[in-house]
């Protein structure tokens, strides 16, 4: 059965790719794991919340 | 052998050109091999996941494993998304075996692993043992078949898989070249400037 079928919501598909271009993204700036760490989640959080705040602005204004 | 300072740090990358061709052979594995163990778990955790993700979404019961990793040139059905997954290396590779033993994708080897589909033609398809006819069998491994029913699984899981592939691509550099420290460049940045502004400036006077 296709993972699909679950039915998830299409944009949790996202999660997986944000949060490898985040850590991968992060582990090639820097050499010591816990700034690679904390780097890679400052950026997948702020993917995160830019996606989520052109989401609101798309639904106020269409 | 070779040795990078990042931020007063020593980094030993040893041959860094078989530190970046077993980095792209298999991600994490050019780290492993610079004894960078933490660098290596997480490019290959992250890379390989993503990878076999996008293979599971492109996989189905009738069609099969990984039916959206596979490299074609073929008239009406050119694969350049494959010049992407390539990057992942052997874990891309059985789609180029596939191709060089069959373009056509009528005898596959693996149980049709990473094969080029059929391309859906009445030739190819009675090639294959199936009936032919404008309309084809719906479970024939052909590209409008595997597109239609696998429909977003597909489209998913090329973008993943390619997405792993160009990622690698950053791990290769920095098994290569070390990590890109982005203060130094800014520092050297401001340094060239700052002689561009020197010369300049001695050049007025005289």
């Amino acid at each position: 059965m296709s993972v699909l079928a679950l039915g998830l919501p299409d944009f949790l598909y996202a999660l997986p790719l944000i949060l490898a271009i985040g850590f991968v993204y992060a582990a090639t700036r820097d050499e010591k794991m816990s700034r690679i760490l904390a780097n890679a989640i400052r950026i997948v959080l702020w993917t995160i919340g830019s996606m989520a705040a052109i989401f609101l602005f798309m639904v106020v204004v269409f | 052998m070779a040795t990078v300072t990042f931020r007063e740090e020593k980094i030993d990358l040893k041959d860094p050109y078989v530190a970046a061709f077993l980095a792209w052979m298999l991600p994490g594995l050019g780290h492993f091999y610079q004894g960078r163990t933490g660098k290596g778990i997480l490019f290959s955790v992250c890379i390989l996941s993503l990878f076999i993700i996008g293979v599971y979404l492109g996989s189905s019961e009738t069609f099969g494993v990984g039916r959206d990793v596979y490299f074609s040139l073929r008239q009406g059905d050119r694969r350049f998304h494959y010049f992407a997954q390539v990057w992942t290396g052997l874990p891309a590779s059985p789609a180029l075996l596939q191709y060089l033993k069959d373009p056509t994708g009528q005898k596959p080897l693996f149980g049709g692993f990473m094969a080029p589909p059929l391309l859906g033609t009445e030739a190819t398809q009675s090639a294959y043992g199936l009936s032919g006819g404008s309309g084809g069998q719906p479970n024939a491994p052909t590209v409008d078949n595997i597109r239609k029913r696998l429909n977003r699984g597909y489209e998913l899981g090329s973008f993943y898989t390619m997405a792993a592939g160009l990622l690698n691509l950053f791990a290769i550099f920095d098994a290569w070249m070390g990590p890109v420290d982005a203060e130094e460049e800014k520092r050297r940045k401001a340094a060239l400037k700052a002689e561009k502004a020197e010369k300049a400036k001695n050049a007025e006077k005289k």
